[in-house]
């Protein structure tokens, strides 16, 4: 797909038939230098036509992280930025679901509240009334789901505005949780228990870590390097050789130095672990099946999804399913975090903190609030970035008002970039 | 001559409330002919678009479909039959490349994962055997100009490989030189044997494309001409309804239709 810029060797086919033989012929003899100058054009061009690559994040990112480290030289520390690792998941996986809706060009607002829900259900069936915690886990999560489906529902088959909807989810979602845990006040979880261990448990042993980013670089270069051979049999552009090379080689220098730092401290969370593992599941369908298709269809104009033959409700009652099941998994790992269900945190779920983090963390990585655009890997960039500024204030000891005045602008910043990419691409004729 | 048409319409009536937006409506189109469907706006055009393409069935009239009879009561039995419908609006999805829009409802998939490259051979193909220029496939079609994405569009509705093809004023928003163009594919797909009913406003497309011309004013047939022998002023009467007293052309247009 060439969303987010041309990937491609950037070489037009041309018209007809003519493309791909000569094109086939420069493409050859072209090393990495001429890759990276090429890379760097369509950078440059995507830019300059509004579509906001992952390198301006980045660079964001890098300013941040270096002003935090000036301001406290704990910032970087391996132990902070293991902390990190994990503190991201649950609001990460909240925002994954966010995309899946996002990209139909609606809005979930209950996620807060579904995921204070889940945890809450979660404590009381395990601690209070003895449930298991396997079959606790499956609850909540299904608890989640069924939320989805009951949002999905209200606004794909009677109509209701999807924002109107889950901003009921959100007041009623939360009434509920708080209703749950009434009788008995702040509920502390098993801290040796599984849930407990979905943030808790580190991979001590070396090797896991270094075997992630191994198993994750090799994995995309044998995926790369397969898509080239069949383009090329096919007679069709595909990426230079050093393209693919620099990609991979980009991808080892992450993958490893993360490896590398998570190991001076703890080794690799497992909550990191299952991040990424969603991360690659829910890239995958979205991108590469027939059914995400049907999700980019739909964010790309519903009426030719619908006379394409799409079930659109159906798709549409599925992604708040997604984004209710993923928001009560992340809810998991936010009751792991803090090994307990209360009041407060769950009226702290229902003021809207994680709602707003988890839309800024996909907005910010490049999915778009008017649909079709985007892919859960944003989430990874963009809840880093939240969450670095979020540990910093932390770091720093920012009293919460003023954390609540900077997140806000942060997700308003991100919100514009969106319009303001929208804005210039539809200058250049793209809406 | 012989040959039958492979649609047929007659007696088409429709009304809407108290609006009777078409009354006893005949039109028929043969194999490897283009036939235009002129008429001011408010005259029927989008509303025999509709009751062809199934999206709004007629009240009464008959469809014949290669000389039987047949229902056309939704989308999906007018797509069974073999009519594909490019509408005006066009209905593509714009985040989509060319490729993806091609294929959106009928990927090419191995148990549910899309065979990416199967499809952008397939589409480059029928690119080039329409001779369709377009610079790369997997643009998204946003990035594509008004007449290109109508080419995408109109080659998107020949993947099912219909009989007819309805095009809605597909040169209303095209400059000049991608009208040509446009014209050039209608008569590329003419060729192969489409039956093709073009709605236009425009007579120079008309005179450029159409074998005849069936002319609809205030819901009813109001003439139907032989492109070759009628001039633009007859046409144009026709439309306005300078010309009411059209039986005579419709009589000598329903001996050659109707054998």
């Amino acid at each position: 797909m060439s969303r987010g810029g041309p990937r491609r060797d950037g070489v037009p086919a041309g018209p007809g038939s003519a493309g791909p033989v000569t094109a086939r012929g420069e493409r050859r003899t072209r090393g990495w230098q001429d890759s990276l100058r090429e890379y760097a054009l369509d950078v440059r061009g995507s830019v300059r036509g509004g579509e906001r690559g992952p390198l301006l994040v980045i660079a964001g990112l890098i300013v941040i992280w270096i002003v935090f480290q000036g301001l406290d030289d704990k910032f970087l520390s391996p132990r902070n930025l293991s902390n990190l690792s994990v503190d991201i998941v649950g609001t990460g996986l909240v925002a994954v679901g966010i995309v899946f809706v996002l990209l139909i060009r609606e809005i979930d607002l209950s996620v807060g509240s579904v995921s204070g829900l889940a945890g809450a259900a979660f404590a009381v069936l395990n601690v209070n009334h003895g449930v298991p915690e396997w079959l606790a886990v499956i609850v909540a999560v299904a608890a989640g789901t069924a939320v989805g489906a009951f949002h999905g529902v209200f606004h794909a088959w009677l109509g209701v505005p999807a924002f109107v909807v889950t901003l009921a989810g959100l007041l009623i979602w939360n009434g509920l949780t708080l209703y749950l845990l009434g009788a008995s006040g702040t509920i502390n979880i098993d801290e040796e228990g599984l849930v407990a261990s979905l943030t808790s448990r580190h991979f001590g042993n070396h090797l896991a870590a270094y075997a992630v980013a191994a198993l994750g670089t090799a994995g995309y270069a044998l995926a790369a390097h397969r898509r080239r051979s069949r383009h090329r049999a096919a007679g069709m552009p595909y990426r230079s050789r050093g393209e693919v090379w620099l990609r991979t080689g980009l991808l080892a220098v992450i993958a490893f130095a993360a490896a590398f730092t998570l190991n001076r401290f703890q080794g690799l969370p497992l909550a990191l672990l299952i991040f990424l593992v969603v991360l690659v599941v829910s890239d995958y369908v979205l991108r590469r099946t027939r059914y995400g298709r049907r999700v980019y269809a739909l964010g790309g104009g519903v009426e030719a999804a619908r006379r394409a033959g799409i079930g659109v409700e159906r798709v549409r009652v599925a992604m708040f399913m997604v984004s209710g099941t993923l928001a009560a998994v992340g809810g998991l790992f936010v009751a792991s975090g803090l090994t307990s269900a209360s009041p407060t945190t769950a009226r702290a779920a229902g003021s809207g903190m994680l709602l707003i983090n988890a839309i800024a963390a996909a907005v910010i990585g490049g999915t778009s609030l008017f649909g079709g655009r985007g892919s859960p890997w944003s989430v990874l960039l963009g809840v880093v970035v939240i969450q670095s500024i979020a540990s910093g204030m932390g770091l720093l000891g920012v009293q919460d008002a003023v954390q609540f005045m900077i997140t806000g602008g942060v997700l308003l910043a991100a919100v514009a970039a969106d319009a303001l990419s929208r804005r210039a691409q539809a200058r250049r004729g793209r809406p | 001559m012989a040959r039958p048409p492979v649609l047929a319409l007659r007696g088409i009536t429709k009304r809407f409330g108290g609006v009777q937006a078409l009354v006893d409506v005949d039109l028929q189109v043969r194999a490897g002919e283009v036939v235009a469907l002129a008429g001011d706006n408010g005259a029927g055009k989008s509303t025999l678009v509709k009751v062809i393409s199934g999206v709004s069935p007629a009240d009464r009239g008959l469809i014949e479909w290669e000389g039987r009879l047949v229902q056309i009561k939704r989308p999906h039995d007018a797509h069974a039959l073999g009519i594909a419908t490019v509408y005006q609006d066009l209905a593509m999805c714009d985040n989509l490349d060319v490729v993806g829009n091609l294929f959106l409802g009928r990927e090419i998939d191995r148990v549910g994962v899309l065979d990416e490259v199967e499809m952008e051979r397939r589409a480059r193909d029928l690119m080039r055997t329409l001779s369709i220029r377009i610079p790369d496939v997997r643009v998204p079609v946003a990035a594509l100009s008004a007449g290109q994405r109508q080419a995408v569009a109109i080659s998107r509705s020949l993947m099912g490989a219909p009989k007819v093809l309805l095009l809605d004023e597909p040169t209303a928003a095209l400059g000049v030189e991608q009208t040509s163009h446009l014209l050039d594919l209608i008569e590329e797909v003419r060729d192969r044997g489409m039956a093709i009913i073009l709605i236009s406003h425009n007579m120079g497309d008309i005179k450029a494309v159409a074998d005849r011309v069936a002319i609809l004013r205030l819901g009813r047939n109001n003439g139907l001409f032989d492109v070759s022998t009628v001039t633009q002023e007859q046409i144009i009467s026709s439309v306005t309804g300078a010309a009411d007293n059209a039986v005579a052309h419709r009589s000598k247009g329903d001996e050659e239709a109707w054998p």
